[in-house]
């Protein structure tokens, strides 16, 4: 290995591209800043029919969509009068893989079967790995994932270990790293030399997959309750879960609001060797969330189809131990053991239920299956001898990477609303340092959609900025 | 020492600190990019010596010898207390003190 090869290969990461994903992202561009995000999502050519055909063929979805029926009894308890909407969850851990991943997977291996591939490599620490793994099996095609799992000390996060396990008993081969965004590197050597399909997380057909969790949810509320829901919580990290779930709801005629739920990690820095195993979550939080918000193109695809600020409508954190203790709660109160970080949207819905009428539905999108590694038994144990203090108390008190602080009782469960209006302006500025010259209205247009705001905020916005950057210069 | 054929983990290094991308957190900077693979050993080793496997995709991966049949040792740990306090408490908090045994 040499600087210069790693150099080369980074300046190939196009061409690799587009012979590993079977698209041709430059069809898509203005040659502006904005770029025909429509137009890249109907590329796949598959109508919500289809994909929901895909979806049987592979085992994948109609998941239940169970009532919570003692948590929204004990949230109703600390709630003012009238207040507590129900809360459901939609039980994706009942998927083959263990998660609502299986739905962006199945597509992307069925599109890679479909495009004559001999196999699919992903990159990917989490449950998205198993669901590749678990669709390549049913499919017949060879399979590699690739993961971030060991420190320079050559200490596997638990829950890491636990998916790499999970990828090699449905008969993947897994390729474990130490810390570093260079992982991308490997991935781009390993797609030249295998001339796999790159199963992205964030192409047009990963999304679309999960486009028939936001279809099922909103036909379930409808035919189970005869109404919409209220609000949608969804755990954010990549983004691709809150996109395609809402472009799901979207199709099935709901508009509900989409809520944004992460954990908050904030301090951790995601790159660093010394960090990663002072972390108990390796998705579903801030670290991931914030970035990929502001700025989707960030990913391992051109464009990523993953832009969930076109899509919330809040975002939301919570802590470590507010997740843990939510996971408990899950297991005690409703008999089902799932998580832990899938349920970092359950834990902001026993907040969120309390704010809403007792009549509405409150929707938390997935769970995930559990076991070694993952649990937070695990996670915890694995916290204490990292040197982590485990405490009970206010869990808003903790400081990632030095404490997990669980709740004394249920009423200490909150959220922490993130400034949509700041993150709107982090993306409009990001956008506008690679454009090649000013905004012209079609841009302007674009990031509207792109932010979720109107054209008023855009324009003033990018005045604003504007005007910062004359003072500087 | 492995025999010919034997299940194994080669450990190799990718990038050296010198070779890391640009912008790096100082500590990762330091360290090199470290791979682990598991496959089939190509011809007679010892651990800590150089090794050859074939992976189950068929590619052929270089490294040095770490492991010999590599298996899973994680777990769901030990106890936590809190844990076990917050099973309590939650319990209590929908059910009554009363309900308890």
């Amino acid at each position: 290995m040499s600087a210069s090869e790693y150099q080369a290969v980074m300046g190939r990461r196009n061409a690799i591209m587009k012979s590993a994903v079977g698209l041709d992202y430059s069809n898509y561009e203005s040659g502006s800043l904005a770029f025909d995000y429509e137009g890249l999502m109907a590329a796949t050519g598959l109508s919500m029919q289809d994909v929901l055909a895909v979806m049987q063929d592979y085992g994948v979805g109609n998941t239940p969509l169970l009532e919570l029926k003692n948590i929204t009894a004990l949230a109703r308890k600390y709630a003012g009068p009238g207040r507590g909407a129900r809360i459901l969850v939609k039980d994706e851990a009942c998927n083959p893989s263990g998660s609502f991943k299986a739905r962006r997977a199945a597509l992307s291996v069925h599109i890679a079967k479909r495009l004559g591939y001999k196999g699919v490599i992903t990159a990917t620490s989490g449950n998205y790995g198993a669901a590749v793994a678990s669709c390549c099996a049913k499919a017949g095609l060879a399979c590699i994932v690739v993961q971030e799992c060991y420190d320079a000390r050559g200490i596997g996060q638990p829950e890491i270990v636990e998916k790499a396990r999970k990828c090699e008993a449905l008969g993947a081969e897994v390729v474990q790293l130490s810390v570093g965004p260079e992982l991308f590197y490997v991935f781009l050597r390993l797609l030249e030399d295998t001339g796999y399909f790159n199963a992205s997380l964030y192409t047009p057909y990963a999304i679309q997959g999960v486009e028939s969790l936001g279809h099922e949810l909103a036909t379930q509320c409808q035919g189970l309750y005869g109404q919409a829901p209220a609000a949608v919580i969804a755990t954010n990290a990549g983004g691709g879960n809150l996109t395609g779930t809402a472009r799901g709801m979207r199709k099935a005629g709901c508009d509900a609001p989409l809520i944004a739920a992460s954990v908050d990690l904030s301090g951790l820095h995601m790159a660093s060797d010394s960090q990663f195993n002072r972390k108990s979550f390796t998705t579903g939080h801030t670290g991931f969330g914030m970035p990929f918000t502001t700025w989707p193109d960030r990913s391992d695809v051109p464009r990523s189809a993953a832009r969930p600020l076109r899509y919330l409508s809040r975002y939301v954190t919570v802590t470590q131990g507010e997740v843990f203790y939510m996971t408990e709660m899950l297991a005690v109160l409703e008999g089902m053991e799932r998580g832990p970080a899938g349920n970092t949207s359950l834990a902001a819905a026993f907040a969120i239920a309390q704010e809403l009428p007792w009549e509405a539905l409150l929707v938390v999108q997935e769970t995930e299956y559990t076991g070694a590694g993952k649990h937070q038994n695990a996670q915890l144990d694995f916290a204490r001898r990292q040197g982590i203090d485990i405490l009970t108390g206010c869990p808003k008190d903790q400081v990632p990477g030095r404490t997990i602080i669980l709740p004394e009782h249920p009423g200490q469960l909150g959220v922490k609303d993130l400034d949509l209006a700041r993150l709107r302006r982090s993306l409009i500025s990001r956008a506008l340092e690679g454009a090649k010259h000013p905004p012209e209205a079609l841009d302007l247009a674009f990031l509207a959609e792109e932010t979720g705001a109107d054209a008023a905020f855009v324009a003033e916005t990018i005045q604003q900025l504007q005007e910062e950057q004359h003072e500087t210069t | 020492m492995a025999k010919q054929g034997d299940w194994v983990q080669v450990r190799s290094v990718i990038l050296q600190p010198q070779e890391r991308a640009p912008n790096l957190p100082s500590d990762t900077q330091q360290v090199p990019l470290v791979q682990w693979v598991k496959g089939w050993l190509q011809s007679d080793a010892d651990l800590g010596q150089p090794a050859r496997v074939r992976t189950l995709t068929g590619r052929e991966v270089a490294g040095t010898l770490v492991g010999e049949a590599p298996g899973y040792t994680h777990s769901f740990g030990g106890h936590i207390r809190q844990l076990q306090e917050a099973r309590m408490g939650i319990r209590q908090a929908l059910w009554g003190k009363d309900e308890q045994p």
